[in-house]
């Protein structure tokens, strides 16, 4: 059902006529809700460019005058937002592919191969949907504490894995369970076994849900907080959410700058929905349908 | 020659396939779970000897001389009504009309949606400078449009206890203004999962019941929403849930984490690490576990009892 949902048709009709003044008055509410989800964006946009006189009183609400450039200079110059970027990335992108390989290795198991407690073991997996990371975060900090791997990658990617999967199996099962068996016993019959089938057979159809799951796990980790805050507290391994929260708090004397340093954190997040709205929307249903 | 099926049962490969997945989950989920459960019985500084103190950890919390957990689980469950009464039937309405089909429906899908992705820490510094004191938004619109007078003082919305210089009395708006941008900012979410829902709807349903004289609201009430019951379900667990977890924008907004806008997760992670009471801060991870559990148990049944009617 999973996969049917994501790949819904989501496309306009039309459906009768409502009076006119009904349909104007909702246009109009649609708009005002519409400006309240992207005034703080344009005002975080305008802030970052002001200096402090027009943010606090010449000039609170319109577009900057003059055109104050320089914070951004400033933000850039205050801390390694591109450190924290690049971690940011990097932990997002190793989060994606531990997720992947773990979720799809699993969903082969489940739903390809026929054995007794297949479905114990997939609804068990759900439950990681229902499980708080509240749950994980002293004993995974004891853990993680102990062994000395605070303040690394992997110890937010290992977590970030463990609670992407329960959404990420759920994902690949909706998408493997349409792939015919036949094609499976057809493989069996050219002499593969399990693994052949899994890399030659099911890996290469798998790429659509590959893709929604990659999304899907990519904006839980890429804002992620809790986790980030107490596990990585160095410079050196900080995410981006962490960093900007700290630039942010430490240096309050110029708002121009802190505008500018959450305008560099916000930027590319949107101009990638603005690409890739209708994916990114679609990884979402599909992962709440079923949970 | 030996043939593999599907039908054949080897234990081998299917727990080698299994196992990434088994070492994450059992790993990070259910062993921390259990662990957990288990630290929450004990007085402990996260290294050393455990001393087991049975259930003082819990009594502690239900005391709340020391830890306001009572007041956390409040704030949580006021949350979490809010949201259900205000969050969701706000995304509902705008699902139903967009999914009706508006000018724009996409556009306004997608930009309603957008506070979703943006992250907490930049919403929260946003409305940390919305509810500025002194030429901050809110009170320059409220002295704008005259609410505010001149010589009044500006409001504290951020304060845990102020005080108003004209009457002399304590105020604290705090809490209401951190569940504003809390519940604003998902709306966009349980929008979107039930503009899929109205979506799913085939269209020659509502042509038939239009040609049959159905107004928009009784195919509303009578033709979408019921098939819509699994979607909203699912909205008012995960926005149930979703409060009584919430952490990002108190931790961001409330300079004082553990006073009037305490919710468990911070008391959690106060208590452990700020504090190094790890025993009781695992027994605010235990009750919050069980909130959880029962809110999305309960809900479950009670859209399971709609069902029968």
């Amino acid at each position: 059902m999973g996969r049917k949902e994501a790949s819904m048709d989501l496309s306009q009709y039309q459906v009768g006529k409502s009076s006119k003044t009904v349909r104007v008055f909702i246009w109009i509410f649609m708009v005002v809700w519409a400006c309240i989800n992207l005034y703080p964006l344009y005002w975080m946009l305008t802030f970052s460019l002001k200096d402090n006189l027009q943010i606090w009183t010449t000039n609170k609400f319109g577009l900057p005058d003059p055109w104050v450039w320089g914070n951004y200079k400033e933000a850039l110059d205050s801390g390694p937002i591109f450190k924290y970027f690049f971690n940011s990335i990097l932990v997002a992108l190793f989060t994606i592919a531990l997720t992947l390989i773990a979720a799809l290795m699993a969903t082969y198991a489940i739903s390809r191969i026929q054995w007794r407690f297949s479905k114990t073991v997939e609804r068990i997996f759900m439950l990681g949907i229902t499980i708080p990371i509240q749950a994980s975060v002293v004993p995974v900090f004891v853990v993680l504490n102990k062994l000395e791997m605070l303040d690394s990658y992997q110890a937010l990617v290992i977590p970030y894995a463990a609670f992407a999967l329960a959404m990420a199996i759920l994902i690949c099962s909706g998408f493997m369970t349409e792939i015919p068996i036949s094609l499976d016993e057809a493989a069996y019959i050219d002499g593969c076994g399990r693994a052949g089938v899994f890399f030659k057979v099911i890996l290469p159809l798998m790429k659509p849900a590959m893709a929604t799951a990659s999304i899907y796990t990519f904006l839980q980790c890429w804002n992620e907080l809790m986790f980030a805050q107490t596990f990585n507290t160095a410079d050196k391994y900080m995410t981006l959410p962490v960093g900007i929260m700290q630039l942010t708090g430490t240096h309050t004397t110029n708002w121009g700058a802190v505008g500018a340093a959450l305008s560099i954190a916000t930027i590319p997040m949107v101009i990638i929905y603005v690409l890739l709205s209708r994916r990114i929307q679609d990884s979402f249903i599909a992962g709440a349908i079923k949970g | 020659m030996r043939v593999m099926t599907n039908r054949k049962n080897d234990w081998i490969s299917i727990i080698l396939f299994l196992l990434p997945a088994l070492i994450l989950f059992i790993g990070i989920l259910v062993a921390p779970l259990i662990a957990s459960g288990y630290f929450s019985f004990f007085e402990w500084k996260g290294f050393g000897d455990k001393t087991y103190i049975g259930l003082q950890n819990y009594k502690d919390l239900f005391d709340g001389t020391e830890v306001p957990f009572l007041l956390s689980a409040k704030n949580a469950l006021l949350l979490a009504l809010f949201s259900l009464i205000i969050q969701l039937p706000l995304s509902l309405g705008l699902a139903l009309l967009l999914g009706k089909g508006v000018k724009g429906e996409r556009f306004f899908l997608s930009v309603n949606f957008l506070p979703v992705l943006i992250s907490s820490v930049v919403i929260g510094t946003l409305w940390k400078k919305i509810y500025y004191p002194t030429g901050g938004l809110l009170n320059s619109v409220l002295r704008a449009l005259g609410i505010l007078k001149k010589g009044q003082a500006d409001i504290l919305w951020l304060a845990e206890s102020a005080i108003n210089p004209q009457t002399g009395k304590r105020y604290s708006y705090i809490l209401g203004a951190v569940f504003v941008p809390m519940i604003w900012q998902y709306v966009g979410y349980h929008m979107l999962l039930m503009y899929a829902g109205v979506k799913s709807v085939p269209p020659e349903l509502r042509e038939a019941a239009k040609i049959d004289g159905a107004t928009d609201g009784q195919i509303n009430r009578h033709i979408v929403l019921p098939s819509m019951k699994q979607i909203i379900k699912v909205c008012v667990i995960f926005s149930v849930t979703g409060s009584f977890k919430a952490y990002d924008l108190i931790a961001i907004l409330a300079t004082y984490k553990t006073r009037q806008a305490a919710v468990p997760s911070i008391l959690l992670l106060d208590q452990t690490i700020n504090w190094g009471k790890y025993g009781r801060g695992s027994a605010v991870a235990v009750l919050l576990i069980i909130m959880c559990f029962l809110a999305a148990i309960i809900i479950s049944e009670v859209f399971k009892d709609r069902e029968k009617v």
